[in-house]
């Protein structure tokens, strides 16, 4: 220790600490771990199952199972199911639907944004009357998913005829409370000296909309758009209601339709096809929320303007 | 450039609380003028009143020969600089200067040419492509101010531009401020709770309480001859003190039982008010006021002494190469530092 200085004292001893004591096992940090591995695992396994059933030919599948391994069908089943016509009139392939469920996606999010967005913005920026009120109403429409005013939303289209459209396949679930809430609570953050600057700079409100509002809460339309997309790509019900044309169909619904138009005849459901496009399905919404991740977290958390 | 003419204005919030009593009073062209008072006096919401803002109540506003009252912000040829800069934080700083410009459909190389010049002017041409968040609180101070100025606007209005600067800093800015106002010629108004500010910057003072304008004056006016206890003790640091005394007989006394000397009371008899600043007094040993010192506080420049004169608070202001006193002193004023104030208003008498 001699050779230790009065300056160097600190950092010499912190340099020293990792290496003195033999690394102890902290049972803690085992167990988390444990618990995480569990969690990660249960939510893994099926998704790796079905990737590797896809591998494998129907008849396999229906005499053994899900498969662990993987088979030598991988090329076909995904051939199959991603471009040979099939349903029951032959016009519909696994890249229709795939069009399909993007429409309904992105029509679903953007739709969302735009329309939760403008909500919110009159709400919070304008003298309304009854603003508050206005809100509320809003925020209680939370209460009433789609799935429980099916049947007169259902009545509506068709009397606007509107079904076997995109139109009616996405209009009716745009209208959105948890966009407006999220951006009425981003806009309340945003402090009343930038809007006064923006009036002194000769901004209307279009003009503030669009060159201030937007470009700040480019985060939050980040995360909106990720739990959006993901919320119309899985839509399931509505579509399966609204279209019956099959060149409309989504993935989602494509996946029963080929179980269910070949269980009609006599043939052996096409099981392998079937997880092929189980996992085509996935894999748009599981490469939105890589790549808008970082983006997604700074929307929910981020608060600094 | 252009006078501002506040006529009896008055402002009325829907919960029917009164921030400002009607006012009147005029800016002359080019000049700067704070506007003065502690929080809630009503200084902002005049000032807010001015940039169109907030809507007037009552009364009329003027800027250059123009009523304003029903004018548009943006169209009132103002500019602002606010407390926190309020500068685009999605912008970078030239964006940011040129915005309003802009909006008015000014073309594209003007816009260039007045930013560049502006940027200039502030020592912020290196800066022009970063955002507001990679600036320093003084680079943001700065283009905030480049802002308003590439609008060549009638009138400036600054709201606490300073408060959320370092001291150091604060008084760099203060200076530059203030060198730029005066080489633009651009009417100014300018909002601070900070006397300090008011009386270094102003060339005109208002200064403001409850909302109702207290004095109008040059810093000199409002320091020498202030109109009310308020304004003495508002402005200036340490404060004057301010002491209970009577008159009778052309004689002011303490109501501890001390004869003030100086006082021209013209005729006034009973109670009254004596105000004496903390520096218009210097220990000596014919004083006429007997000063018991309680507390020495060193300030480097200048020593303050805390006690009492004739039992009431006092405080003396003495050069730092005096030597501290001891317990008890005489104290002498300077010829002509004693003001009086009635006891019910504070007026000056």
């Amino acid at each position: 220790m001699a050779d230790i200085t009065e300056t160097s004292t600190g950092s010499a001893t912190q340099a020293a600490a990792p290496t003195r004591p033999a690394k102890r096992i902290k049972w803690e940090a085992v167990g988390d771990h444990a618990i995480l591995i569990a969690g990660a695992l249960l939510m893994l396994v099926p998704v790796y199952m079905v990737f590797a059933t896809s591998s494998w030919d129907a008849i396999t599948i229906h005499r053994q199972g899900m498969q662990f391994g993987f088979g030598d069908q991988f090329g076909v089943n995904y051939d199959a199911a991603l471009f040979e016509y099939g349903g029951f009139t032959d016009s519909v392939n696994g890249m229709t639907m795939l069009a399909n469920s993007m429409i309904l996606g992105l029509g679903f999010a953007i739709g969302k944004i735009i329309v939760g967005m403008m909500a919110a913005y009159a709400i919070v920026y304008f003298r309304l009357k009854f603003a508050t009120l206005a809100f509320w109403m809003i925020f209680t429409t939370l209460l009433l998913p789609l799935e429980v005013r099916i049947l007169p939303s259902y009545e509506v289209i068709t009397w606007m005829n509107l079904g076997n459209t995109y139109t009616g396949l996405i209009v009716p679930l745009i209208a959105s409370a948890t966009a407006t809430f999220f951006f009425r609570q981003y806009f309340r953050s945003i402090p009343e000296e930038l809007i006064e600057a923006a009036r002194i700079d000769g901004a209307g409100p279009v003009k503030f909309f669009i060159d201030i509002l937007v470009p700040l809460s480019k985060t939050m339309i980040a995360a909106m758009f990720i739990i959006m997309f993901v919320f119309g790509w899985n839509q399931y019900l509505w579509p399966t209601l609204i279209t019956t044309d099959e060149s409309l169909f989504t993935l989602v619904r494509g996946i029963r339709q080929i179980i269910q138009s070949y269980a009609d005849g006599s043939e052996t459901p096409d099981y392998g096809q079937a997880a092929a496009l189980a996992i085509i399905a996935m894999t748009p919404p599981v490469l939105i929320v890589v790549f808008f991740q970082s983006w997604f977290v700074k929307g929910l958390t981020e608060s600094d303007k | 450039m252009a006078q501002v003419t506040l006529d009896k204005v008055r402002k009325v919030y829907p919960n029917g609380a009164e921030a400002l009593e009607p006012s009147t009073f005029t800016i002359p062209d080019g000049e700067l003028t704070v506007l003065v008072g502690p929080s809630g006096c009503g200084k902002s919401t005049m000032l807010r009143m001015v940039a169109g803002l907030e809507t007037v109540t009552e009364g009329e506003i003027s800027i250059g020969d123009r009523v304003v009252n029903d004018i548009d912000p943006a169209d009132r040829n103002i500019a602002m600089v606010f407390q926190n800069y309020a500068l685009y934080p999605h912008m970078t700083v030239e964006r940011n200067m040129g915005y309003g410009l802009k909006n008015r459909g000014l073309p594209k190389s003007e816009i260039n040419e007045r930013v560049r010049e502006a940027a200039e002017m502030l020592e912020l041409t290196e800066f022009l492509t970063r955002r507001p968040s990679q600036l320093s609180g003084g680079q943001r101070q700065r283009v905030a101010m480049g802002r308003a100025i590439v609008r060549k606007p009638d009138l400036f209005l600054f709201d606490e531009p300073l408060s959320n600067l370092d001291a150091k800093l604060r008084n760099q800015m203060r200076i530059e401020i203030r060198a730029l106002q005066r080489r633009l010629g651009t009417t100014a108004m300018y909002v601070t709770h900070d006397q300090v500010e008011a009386m270094t910057m102003a060339d005109r003072i208002i200064v403001l309480n409850t909302g109702k304008i207290e004095q109008i004056g040059t810093p000199n006016e409002i320091y020498e001859h202030p109109a009310s206890t308020f304004v003495a003790s508002f402005m200036g640091a340490p404060p004057m003190n301010l002491l209970d005394g009577e008159a009778a007989q052309g004689r002011v006394t303490l109501t501890g039982g001390q004869v003030v000397p100086e006082a021209h009371v013209n005729g006034h008899a009973g109670g009254l008010i004596v105000g004496i600043r903390p520096e218009d007094v210097q220990p000596s040993p014919e004083g006429e006021l007997g000063f018991d010192v309680d507390i020495v506080e060193e300030l480097g420049a200048q020593r303050l002494l805390h006690g009492r004169v004739a039992g009431q608070a006092f405080s003396v202001a003495v050069p730092k190469d005096k030597a501290a006193a001891a317990d008890t002193m005489r104290l002498s004023v300077k010829p002509g530092a004693v003001h009086l104030f009635d006891t019910d208003a504070g007026r000056r008498l």
